[in-house]
């Protein structure tokens, strides 16, 4: 790995992204920070796969006016645009939660405001 | 938001229908389709709210009239799904047919809109869809953050 | 006929997102029309399914080609690889089939009557027919990326539907735990997918169980679905959603969310299984699900005997059952490269589990339709403001009682037979397991009796001197889940050389699997 890392650079950031998201997932207690936490989850592993497909010297893989040269892989592009689609569904339906729990508890601390334990 | 705001919002709002229309139809031949171009309507309508407040646009985007739209929308979609089930299920019978049903030269061409059978009919139904549901989403978090009580 | 069982798997997957797109529409015209739309389209997707259990059971697996010429047809044009999303039924896909059908069907007839009051029917409606779609899309697919999008279907409306009551906080906070677990075992499990598409080309279940070579990464994938797929179903260290989610919902939508949860078993052991085969290192692996299991088992019990909560404690005992599950099929996958241990217990582990997951679904449903009935009457679920209730709710308490005694174990309930093919089994492979699985049975026994007697035994109080029994619909709905527990009970001869043999035998051998999609390529 160490000797293509310029090449393999993508890879690396979207491992150092979802470290970043588990970590404000374990560690942050306000709602709203939770919610961005999965976003930034999503967006590492849309990262990892557009990177997946890239050929080297590749143009988008779009036949329309396409310029001459390989073109990179299109199926994990769908996979990305799909879960963009998912990302959006979920956030909007967390949001509406977090929201929802502010009204009823008043505050958008975690701690205070679950009631439910053990 | 001031009359500036108001003005351009009102200017814009056009420009941004016919590029978020222009995506869902080219959905085929140029990057873009169904939930690409809804989206970008949906941001029309976010840029209508935060121009004149979410009170006004109530009055003009009523709920009811987002649902009939997103469900019709649906709807189409799996109405043409289902349409090809004399062969199997999501056949694109549309190929070689008067609807949209050229053939595509192979290799790097200059995109022909009438091709791909279904395909852009299903765009557009994804199109209504995301369009209708998205900007209900958006209108219902902003009521429900200025404080309307809807029970729903 | 034919041609309908030919496309029956997309039909029974397209035909409640049909009817849930239609239920907005036709709820605007009349309430009586929407309600006769959603029991029409669950009871004709019951009907599907069960002619289809037929069809694969006598005759094999069914492939399906969405969008090619035609259904059969994987690889057009003498290819090399399956081209588009490929639906793949074997047995085991149309036992976890008719699994759903039968908990689908009760729940919406039990939601007739609990959700007669509210207002937003009509959205509830849409999102149990989408959720119903999503768990059959899961089980139907023969395809990783398809599964994964199933797999999102279920948990978003299942979120939505958990936090339907919006004047109850805790159902917004046990849905908001929900889509947070979810949203992160689902991102974990696309990795996953992109891994595998990255080495071998591939999204097909078929084509990957053919080119498996089990390298390092894929050492990684198999990690990452394993734990993506425990952390969907409850599985201890992963299980702390479990009880505050399923104790707030809507009844009907918990026994939804069970089934939710066990085609999420289900997806682990087609990882496990097919996508793996022989070639992961199976005593490693089944040794950590047997971990899962035992651990689920014990917690599970543990924390069942300190609620005072009628819905957490039933919930807590839905973690301890399906650690039996999990231990049943560990046991099977441990064995997986040992033909004649495979042959001795194996079989009879994997199918113990099989049939468990059945029995679960159904008695676990019991009980949650019974203490949603009460809660229903009495507006509480605490066990120390309960009391007598058995005089007047006697046909709820007798229908508790049965689901208690089923999922202790007890003959000549449904969940003795398929605990006692685990206990033999497992039994052969290390005995240790077995005493703490018998031992995990007559703690659960003691902690429903308490229940029992808690809420339904004993002087009435007086502040419920007017309760009525449950309503009409509800009683149908438990009732018919009754009367399938005592036939399991009394026939599970019938049951277990039906659907649950042939569903052991498909997952132990993948090559099946791999031919009806690959079967053209010489």
């Amino acid at each position: 790995m160490m000797e293509n890392l310029p090449g393999n650079f993508p890879f690396v950031a979207a491992v150092l992204l979802m470290g970043v998201a588990l970590y404000i997932l374990i560690f942050r207690r306000n709602l709203i920070k939770i919610v961005m936490g999965i976003a930034i989850l999503s967006s590492s592993v849309n990262l990892f796969l557009v990177t997946l497909g890239y050929r080297a010297g590749g143009v988008a893989p779009i036949y329309t006016e396409a310029p001459e040269g390989p073109m990179v892989l299109p199926v994990v592009q769908a996979l990305t645009l799909t879960n963009i689609v998912i990302a959006v569904a979920t956030s909007a339906l967390i949001l509406s939660l977090v929201i929802r729990i502010y009204r009823h508890t008043g505050t958008l601390d975690s701690e205070k405001s679950r009631r439910m334990k053990g | 938001m001031s009359k500036i705001v108001r003005t351009v919002a009102n200017q814009l709002i056009l420009f941004v229908l016919i590029l978020g229309l222009y995506v869902i139809m080219h959905g085929h031949v140029t990057p873009g389709g169904g939930f690409q171009g809804g989206a970008i309507i949906a941001s029309g309508t976010i840029m209508l709210i935060v121009a004149f407040g979410s009170g006004e646009i109530k009055k003009w985007l009523r709920e009811r009239h987002l649902s009939v739209v997103e469900s019709s929308g649906a709807l189409l979609f799996s109405l043409l799904a289902f349409a090809g089930i004399g062969t199997v299920f999501f056949f694109n019978f549309l190929i070689g047919s008067r609807v949209f049903g050229g053939t595509p030269p192979t290799g790097p061409n200059p995109g022909d809109v009438w091709t791909g059978g279904v395909i852009p009919l299903m765009n557009l139904a994804v199109g209504l869809k995301v369009m209708a549901g998205l900007s209900g989403v958006v209108l219902a978090l902003a009521l429900f953050s200025s404080g309307e009580e809807t029970d729903e | 006929m034919a041609t309908l069982i030919e496309h029956s798997s997309i039909l029974i997957i397209a035909i409640p997102l049909l009817a849930a797109f239609l239920t907005p529409l036709i709820g605007m015209a009349s309430k009586k029309a929407r309600n006769v739309l959603v029991m029409a389209s669950l009871a004709f997707v019951a009907l599907l399914v069960f002619a289809l259990a037929r069809d694969v059971i006598l005759n094999g697996i069914h492939v399906y080609t969405l969008g090619a010429a035609s259904p059969g047809l994987t690889t057009p044009g003498g290819g090399v690889a399956p081209v588009r999303i490929i639906l793949e039924v074997d047995a085991i896909s149309i036992f976890m089939g008719i699994t759903v059908a039968l908990v689908s069907l009760v729940a919406a007839i039990y939601s007739l009557s609990a959700m007669k009051g509210e207002t937003g029917q009509n959205r509830f409606y849409t999102l149990l027919l989408l959720m119903v779609g999503g768990i059959f899309g899961m089980v139907f697919t023969g395809d990783l990326f398809n599964l994964f999008v199933f797999l999102e279907i279920t948990s978003i409306s299942g979120a939505a539907l958990i936090a339907f009551r919006t004047r109850s906080a805790d159902s917004q906070e046990g849905g908001f735990k929900y889509i947070v677990v979810s949203a992160v075992a689902s991102l974990m499990v696309l990795f996953a997918i992109g891994l595998l598409y990255a080495q071998y080309n591939s999204l097909n279940i078929g084509a990957l169980a053919a080119a498996m070579q089990y390298t390092m990464l894929d050492k990684i994938a198999l990690v990452i679905l394993i734990s993506a797929f425990a952390m969907k179903l409850g599985g201890v260290p992963m299980h702390m959603w479990l009880s505050d989610t399923y104790s707030v919902a809507p009844v009907s939508i918990t026994v939804l969310l069970i089934t939710a949860s066990q085609a999420s078993m289900y997806a682990l052991t087609r990882t496990c299984f097919t996508l793996y085969g022989v070639t992961l290192d199976s005593a490693a692996v089944g040794w950590i699900i047997i971990a899962i299991g035992i651990l689920s088992m014990f917690i599970g019990v543990t924390m069942a005997v300190r609620q005072t909560d009628i819905t957490r404690l039933i919930a807590y005992n839905c973690v301890c059952e399906s650690g039996f599950m999990l231990v049943g099929l560990g046991v099977g996958l441990a064995v997986l490269a040992n033909p004649e241990a495979l042959a001795a217990y194996g079989i009879t582990a994997i199918s113990g589990a099989i049939f468990h997951m059945i029995n679960h679904a159904l008695f676990e449903g019991l009980l949650f339709l019974a203490a949603g009935a009460i809660f229903y009457r009495i507006g509480t679920r605490d066990l120390n403001q309960m009391g007598g209730l058995g005089h007047t709710m006697k046909f709820t308490a007798i229908l508790f009682l049965l689901g208690a005694l089923a999922s202790s174990g007890i003959p000549p309930f449904n969940g003795f037979a398929s605990k006692i093919l685990i206990y033999q089994s497992v039994y052969q492979f290390n005995p240790i397991l077995t005493i703490i699985g018998i031992l995990v049975s007559i703690i659960t026994l003691a902690v429903f009796m308490k229940a029992f007697f808690a809420a339904f035994t004993g002087a009435s109080l007086p502040q419920y001197k007017g309760t009525k029994e449950a309503p009409k619909t509800m009683i149908a709905a438990m009732t018919i889940l009754a009367v399938i527990i005592i036939f399991f009970g009394l026939f599970p001869g019938l049951i277990l050389d039906g659907i649950v043999r042939p569903a052991a035998d498909a997952l132990v051998d993948q090559s099946p699997y791999i031919n009806a999609i690959m079967g053209a390529i010489p």
